[in-house]
């Protein structure tokens, strides 16, 4: 393999974090091979970017065309697909987000190459990438080969450590082939993200409700765990997909990252989805059935149990201690 | 609007132990319940709110073993027109790719407007098929939409990104979208319509039906071979408390108490 191809994501003006954990997973396959670690920046006016990726890549390279200002798949597939032609990478690394997983699947059909997504390591085995993938909600974990090289993978965001880099890579800028804007499909405009009454992500205590509260004439019983620990109440994304809480209140990928000092997990499996956006906090409690449970690795305390007796007792408790 | 709905039969898992089988490449299914995956049962039920809007038919596709008749009359219970099953031996061991080729193959004998799939399948995790799905029918795609609107045949979508930020874009029809939960409030099928489901046909296609070979389904037409499935090494993981809620709780409202949270 002669070459890594790594493409860089950006966003309304910054670099995602993917970007820097690809480009270190990259470097570590690219000196195991003895290859050629190449960024792949697409955008308009983004030169700040490749100043950062020059330290990770030994090569960057830019295609500056106004038509790539916003993430559109199609626009991106012409032009990188066409790098790829061109150069061969042996691998190709894109960010299994939001933007990756609309790319990344219709490029490597055209391409006619292997693509293996939501990667959470890569191994070389006899030379070849060997990729590592949780399936079944994380319970279990799979192990993917490539029918053939080139390929291509998706690396799933925060899987993958960022390692310091001072490679002095070269800036290389590459023409656009794009001639006309794409018109079958058109981006219109960004919707942040809204904020409510309450902000979950400067919350020092948080109760979190997963499905496992089963129905909504049921929040009550966190509500009032959340009240007697003077906490505010949270819960992961079947909560928000039904409407019991407001989108505000759902933690994780799709929602917000918290770091409180107390995240306790009701009924929640523990999704990687949601993991990502509370793994951070200082002490993470969890209550669930499953004992099973992909929650129960993340979290410093467990209990086993159900839910509907468990919680009523400890509010009890908690309101017992804050009285002595 | 005439809509194609992919639809894929799921073991429920949250709460299952789920074993790996003596192939070590699958898993072990006597014990488990299946259902509908998840986001695809928005995607069913976008299609009813488009058809219930504009008229037209929904087809449901799915490739699976014919116990997933079951699931498939689940949801012509809900007021879905006609569904395809595809089986054959040849499909076993599919990858995602061969998957969307197999797919692609039954799409080209049905007329349709739009093609909806879930953004995400539950057992495997690809978040893959429908975007390449797209890409074998030529068509534009958008994933992870938790909004869609039709005018003039375009669709106004509202993608899904990270962190709560969405972004909303405007694709030609016919095109194929998957469909992010959340996007609406699936309804429950009703007993009268689940009694009329019962007689309702599904049409069964194999491999010959496809104009497909051998080569370019199940394992044979895979470009990635799944080598192993096993169970994560369990880290160090919680310190679990033992006892009645009772007492749990007490030893859990002491730990709060030592923390200083309470
Ligand atoms: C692109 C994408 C983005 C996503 N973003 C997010 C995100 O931001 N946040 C998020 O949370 N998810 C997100 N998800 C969804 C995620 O994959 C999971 O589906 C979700 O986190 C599951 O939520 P849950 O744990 O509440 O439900 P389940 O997985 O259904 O788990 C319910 C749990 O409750 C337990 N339980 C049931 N009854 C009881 C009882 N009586 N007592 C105790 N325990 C009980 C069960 O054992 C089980 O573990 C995303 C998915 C995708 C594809
Ligand atoms: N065997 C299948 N039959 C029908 N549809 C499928 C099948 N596998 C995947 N899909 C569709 O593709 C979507 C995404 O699956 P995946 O790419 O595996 O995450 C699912 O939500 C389904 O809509």
């Amino acid at each position: 393999m002669k070459e890594i191809l790594v493409l860089a994501e950006h966003r309304m003006g910054e670099l995602r974090d993917v970007t820097l954990e690809m480009l270190s997973k990259g470097r570590e396959l690219a000196q195991a091979l003895d290859a050629q670690l190449v960024a792949g920046l697409l955008g308009r006016d983004v030169a700040v970017f490749s100043e950062t990726l020059k330290k990770w890549a030994h090569q960057v390279l830019v295609v500056d065309d106004s038509k790539l200002e916003n993430f559109n798949a199609d626009a991106y597939q012409k032009v990188l697909g066409d790098i790829i032609k061109k150069r061969q990478p042996g691998l190709t690394m894109i960010g299994h987000t939001s933007f990756g997983v609309d790319l990344a699947p219709p490029l490597a059909t055209q391409l006619g190459i292997p693509l293996i997504t939501d990667c959470v390591d890569i191994q070389l085995k006899d030379g070849a990438p060997l990729a590592t993938r949780q399936v079944y909600g994380g319970k279990l974990i799979s192990e993917v080969s490539f029918v053939g090289t080139p390929c291509m993978v998706t690396l799933r965001q925060g899987a993958f450590p960022v390692e310091e880099s001072d490679l002095k890579g070269k800036i290389a800028a590459v023409d656009s082939p794009l001639t006309e804007e794409i018109t079958c499909r058109k981006f219109l405009q960004y919707v942040e993200a809204v904020v409510g009454d309450v902000d979950i992500t400067q919350a020092d205590i948080i109760v979190s409700v997963g499905r496992g509260i089963r129905e909504e004439k049921n929040m009550p019983i966190v509500e009032g765990l959340a009240e007697a620990m003077g906490g505010v109440l949270a819960c992961s994304r079947p909560i928000t997909d039904s409407g019991w809480l407001s989108s505000d209140r759902q933690v994780g990928q799709s929602g917000r990252t918290v770091k409180p000092k107390v995240y306790v997990a009701v009924g929640i499996s523990g999704a990687f989805q949601h993991i990502t956006g509370m793994s951070g906090a200082e002490t993470i409690v969890a209550i669930n059935r499953d004992p099973n449970a992909p929650i129960f690795s993340v979290a410093h305390y467990g209990i086993v149990g159900d839910l509907f007796q468990v919680v009523p007792a400890l509010t009890e408790k908690i309101a017992e201690a804050k009285e002595n | 609007m005439d809509i194609v709905v992919c639809v894929k039969q799921v073991p429920l898992t949250a709460e299952a132990e789920v074993m790996v089988d003596d192939t070590g490449r699958d898993i072990k299914k006597e014990r488990l319940v299946f259902d509908v995956n998840e986001a695809d049962n928005y995607a069913v039920e976008e299609a009813l709110l488009l058809t219930e809007k504009f008229g037209g038919t929904i087809t449901l596709v799915t490739m699976g073993p014919e116990s997933a008749d079951k699931t498939i009359r689940s949801l012509l219970a809900k007021g879905t027109h006609e569904a395809v099953r595809l089986t054959d031996e040849h499909f076993a061991q599919s990858d995602a790719f061969a998957t969307a080729k197999t797919l692609a193959g039954a799409l080209k004998t049905i007329k349709f407007d739009l093609v909806l799939t879930g953004c995400y399948a539950s057992d495997d995790g690809y978040s893959q098929v429908g975007a390449t799905l797209a890409e074998l029918l030529e068509l534009p795609h958008a994933t992870m939409v938790t909004g869609l609107q039709i005018l003039d045949g375009k669709a106004k979508i509202e993608r899904e990104l990270e962190g709560g930020t969405h972004e909303l874009l405007e694709i030609e029809l016919p095109a194929v979208l998957t469909i992010q939960t959340g996007i609406n409030e699936p309804r429950y099928a009703s007993i009268l319509g689940l009694r009329k489901a019962m007689k309702k046909p599904i049409k069964v296609m194999s491999l010959k039906d496809l104009g497909l070979t051998e080569n370019e389904v199940g394992r044979a037409g895979s470009k990635t071979i799944l080598e192993r499935l096993s169970v994560p090494p369990k880290g160090e993981g919680a310190q679990i408390l033992e006892g009645a809620p009772e007492e749990v709780s007490t030893k859990l409202a002491e730990i709060f108490r030592e923390r200083g949270v309470v």
